[in-house]
């Protein structure tokens, strides 16, 4: 089958350097589907090797009882190691990447993953070493895991970390605990969280299960938490508040000194989440803000790859009063002085317990700890005025293309909104999405913030190019422009055309539940 | 500085000034003053890679490795299971190692199509109707499945067999603080678990149970969900997957919730993580699912498309009331686990199961022959199994990696009784029968 998938974008020279940037090439050989490994497979045929071993071949009726053993094995796809490799390098030909093209996906920080950090990952000195090697075995490992905690501390301002969640979400429920533990430790738990309405999912959903109940206080007209608001309904049954600086609208919680004054004095700590600190990396400090709690998220900041959907890590530093709740065992340097180990295990007095099977995700941490010793102080720095750059660059360009409803500096990302647009084409901030898919980029954020109407949430990063982002702008302009065209409306509702898939039925997904292929 | 920003001079300038602004600094002008970071990070400078990369080097040599430089005897949820090039080749193609989240499924088919592969792998291993996405670990999993039961059967108790990963339970006991759900201990006897102990207990919303379980011994599934029909309560199992090529599935002895940790499929040990959380259950409760679940639809021409659906449990649309507040988990992982067991097949997991097996009994007949090793228990195992030494059992694994042992994991002191004499050893389908005859040899000098 040929392409049908020609691309008519007019030649523009000064979009000629973003090859980095745009992926507009859409798979080889058109728009077929890939079959299921299970359609591609025929009875008897086979990929495995296993070592030859020498172990008597004992008879499996003599090692396993029959009432536990299965009656047939289990039905997996019986395929050659050549189908699996088409199989699977035909999936990822239909599959987007930050290697591929840029990503302003919104609040989730896609840079660059350098290949370096993934070298890092691969050294069998740190691949192949099993989670219950003794500390004797295993001192290169717990060094760099030391390492990597006093960067962190360093880069948030905090005393000392944990590096066991797995995701930010993890090391946002472990926040919690550690607070519910702190208070209880004062005397008495306190039942509620204060959330701003601007914030992500993840807080309310984290507060419920830290077993505490969610207060949401709204934001003011500059984007930014209402103070007097959050007086209102700061008491001392406030465990803390939990808060993202740079906020999710991308702005500067300018207040953000008496917001902590004002938490503090009621007797709660601050929580810092973590997803913006790309933002203010070597500019300013949660610590230095006030915030007691902070999480990280390593697979956004601190550019370790996101894996389609993870894996994350999602460390927590915190201020020296709670360093004795901290999850154990952590990762800590000895004092040597009697000959004995360099590094060790210990369980912090309080702690809170355990968050991971085992020590966190360890080649994650270490992808991260090679990104920090790369950039360095200066780097990090660097990486912020950056990604503050490009981001505040694309809302001024496109200020005429759609409607900015906080029109001043942003920080690494910007909140721009499709009404204007829908009110006069019919045209969605969805369909807006979709049709930047077809112009070789992936989409923004859309609709979220939940308090933004048609909201378009952008985060260029640092690692774009000017090139790339002056053809990021033209996509959108082209876009809109042609939304106002002739049959625009409908051609923006059926987009994307050039895509290995066209707009997918959302609805029927979940009316016609088909969660595995033998539910066909 | 790092090459990874492609900005010159000349562009940072020419932005500047397209801002009307004088420098990047003022970029920064929100910030409070008072509050800036003057001097910069107290972090050394930036050094380039092949700096960073010897450093990284250096620190990774100071570990002992499997393979490298030791024989791997352990397990307790890590296993060295053949990791084959085909797989390490596949699962590091970078679009899908550098993509996000599939919220745009019209490009993210890759990885939808092979999540939802993996899903239909995993409920078939573990015998259940659906499978998630994925988790962060087999621990997570556990959590999520008692968060499931217990809002399920709207129960707050637990009873957990002590049978389950001691750091499993850990994880869940450091949760329950913030769910209030009452974990109730079942303590083994002869490494299974004792249930007769909780005569008087109240009824539960989960039974958990492990099987195999931690010891490496079979449970009895048909007991575990006989107390279930008696209480109402909801069966957890946490199961092997690569045990699962040869075992009964839990769904089969009647489990409504499966997790387990699936780092046997493919995954490298990597001290740790990241491993990969393994969540199914039976169809009855896919509403309360937690996490991403990726289900076949169409597109607007009618062709077979995937995505993320039933998304009204997730955190992002329902906040305080999700099911669950996971939202990075492992997919990578998963689309790993999906190439590795579509390497193994269904002829290749079996094999790799049996000849674990086969492993196991011959490394145990041949440490029971040893003087003063006894039996922990005479339950069956398959993978692993538990000995009981004259010494202490973490003197033994310290002093075994000097011979170029990892000889397992020193059972801790709730399964000891403080006796510190138990040793948990693991065979996988990788070890000769030269390494076990030499491993055997070295653990006989170190108990003597």
């Amino acid at each position: 089958m040929a392409p049908d998938h020609t691309t008519d974008h007019a030649t523009d020279h000064t979009t000629d350097g973003a090859a980095g940037g745009r992926a507009t090439s859409a798979p080889l050989l058109g728009r077929d589907e890939e079959p299921t490994i299970f359609e591609l497979s025929r009875p008897g045929r086979r990929s495995w090797q296993l070592r030859t071993t020498g172990v008597p071949e004992t008879p499996i009726d003599e090692l396993v009882p029959a009432a536990h053993r299965r009656s047939r094995p289990v039905p997996l796809a019986e395929v050659s190691e050549r189908d699996l490799v088409g199989h699977f390098t035909r999936l990822s030909a239909r599959q987007f990447s930050v290697d591929l093209g840029a990503y302003p996906l919104g609040s989730c920080t896609m840079k660059y993953n350098p290949k370096m950090c993934d070298a890092v990952a691969a050294l069998p000195g740190l691949a192949d070493v099993h989670p219950a090697t003794p500390a004797k075995a295993a001192q290169g490992w717990i060094e760099a895991l030391v390492e990597l905690e006093a960067a962190l501390c360093t880069v948030t301002g905090m005393a000392a970390a944990t590096l066991q969640p797995a995701a930010g979400a993890a090391g946002e429920l472990t926040g919690l605990l550690l607070m519910r533990a702190w208070h209880e430790a004062q005397g008495a738990p306190r039942r509620k969280v204060v959330i701003p309405d601007s914030a992500h999912g993840t807080n309310p959903a984290s507060v419920t299960l830290g077993g505490y109940e969610a207060i949401t206080v709204p934001s003011d007209e500059r984007g930014c938490v209402d103070l007097d608001a959050l007086r209102a309904v700061l008491d001392e049954d406030v465990a803390g508040i939990m808060l993202t600086n740079p906020n999710t609208l991308g702005l500067f919680e300018e207040d953000i000194v008496a917001i902590a004054e004002a938490v503090h004095d009621v007797g709660g700590l601050l929580y810092y989440d973590g997803a913006n600190l790309n933002a203010i990396l070597g500019v300013v400090r949660p610590g230095d803000m006030g915030f007691d709690i902070v999480h990280l998220n390593l697979h956004k900041t601190f550019a370790t790859p996101h894996g389609g959907g993870g894996p994350g890590a999602g460390p927590v530093a915190v201020s020296e009063r709670l360093v004795a709740f901290l999850p154990g065992p952590r990762p800590v340097r000895l004092d040597d002085e009697d000959g004995g180990l360099a590094f060790g295990w210990v369980v912090p007095e309080r702690s809170i317990g355990r968050i991971h099977s085992w020590h966190g995700n360890a080649l994650v941490l270490a992808r991260a700890l090679a990104y920090v010793l790369v950039h360095g102080g200066d780097g990090l720095r660097q990486v912020a005025e950056l990604a503050v750059l490009n981001a505040n660059w694309l809302r001024t360009r496109l200020s005429a293309t759609f409607d900015v409803p906080f029109d001043r500096t942003c920080m690494h990302e910007c909140v721009l909104s499709a009404t204007s647009l829908k009110k006069s084409t019919g045209v969605r901030a969805l369909d807006v999405a979709k049709r930047l898919l077809e112009e070789g980029f992936h989409a923004p954020t859309v609709y979220f913030p939940l308090t933004v109407d048609e909201a378009l949430m952008i985060e260029p990063t640092e690692t774009e190019s000017l090139q790339t982002l002056e053809a990021l702008a033209q996509a959108f302009e082209r876009i809109v422009a042609d939304a106002a065209a002739p049959g625009g409306t409908e051609r923006a509702r059926e987009a994307p055309h050039a895509t290995p898939v066209g707009r997918v039925d959302e609805a029927r997904a979940a009316r016609h539940l088909v969660p595995t292929f033998d539910a066909r | 500085m790092a090459g990874y920003t492609p900005h010159t001079d000349d562009e940072i300038a020419a932005m500047v000034s397209f801002l009307g602004l004088d420098s990047v600094d003022e970029l920064f002008a929100a910030v409070p003053a008072a509050l800036r970071l003057a001097g910069g990070l107290d972090l050394p400078d930036g050094r380039p890679e092949p700096d960073v990369m010897a450093h990284l080097e250096d620190l990774a040599s100071a570990n002992r490795a499997c393979g490298r430089d030791l024989v791997c005897f352990a397990g307790g949820g890590a296993y060295d299971h053949e990791i084959p090039a085909v797989t390490r080749a596949l699962a590091s193609r970078s679009e899908f190692v550098t993509s996000y989240t599939p919220y745009q499924p019209e490009v993210a088919q890759g990885v939808l199509q092979a999540v939802f592969e993996f899903q239909t792998l995993i409920a078939r291993l573990s015998g259940v109707a659906v499978s998630n996405a994925s988790l962060y670990d087999g621990a997570a999993a556990l959590v999520e499945a008692v968060n499931l039961a217990t809002a399920a059967v709207g129960r707050d108790g637990v009873w957990l067999s002590a049978g389950v990963n001691p750091s499993w339970r850990a994880v869940l006991a450091t949760f329950a603080r913030g769910t209030g759900h009452r974990l109730v201990d079942v303590p083994l006897a002869g490494g299974v678990t004792a249930w007769e102990a909780l005569a008087d207990a109240e009824p539960p919303g989960a039974v958990v149970v492990a099987y195999p379980n931690y010891l490496g011994c079979l449970e009895d599934l048909a007991a575990a969900r006989a107390l279930c029909d008696e209480t109402g309560a909801l069966l957890v199992v946490a199961f092997d997957p690569v045990c699962s090529g040869i075992l009964r599935s839990p769904g089969d002895w009647g489990a409504d919730v499966v997790v387990g940790e699936g780092q046997a499929l493919g995954l490298p040990l990597g001290f740790g993580g990241p491993y990969l959380g393994l969540f199914s259950c039976t169809l009855e409760y896919v509403r309360r699912l937690p996490g991403r679940l990726v289900g076949e639809t169409v597109d607007i021409e009618g062709r077979r498309a995937y995505v993320t659906t039933l998304r009204a449990r997730e955190q992002d649309i329902r906040r305080e009331k999700a099911t669950s507040n996971v939202c990075t988990n492992q997919t990578l992982m998963a689309v790993t686990a999906a190439i590795q067991l579509g390497w193994l097949g269904t002829s290749g997991l079996a094999e790799v199961a049996l000849r674990s097996a086969q492993g196991a009994r011959y490394c145990q007949s041949q440490l029971l022959a040893l003087p003063g090793v006894e039996p922990w228990s005479d339950a069956p195992v398959v993978r692993e199994f538990a000995v009981r030494l004259p010494v202490e059992a973490a003197v033994v694994v310290d002093r075994l990696v000097d011979d170029g042992f990892l000889a397992g994991i020193a059972l801790d002191d709730t399964y000891t009784g403080g006796h510190g004499d138990g040793l948990l050893v693991a065979v996988t389908e990788r070890r000769t029968r030269a390494e076990i005859d030499a491993f055997v040899v070295a653990l006989d000098k170190a108990v003597r």
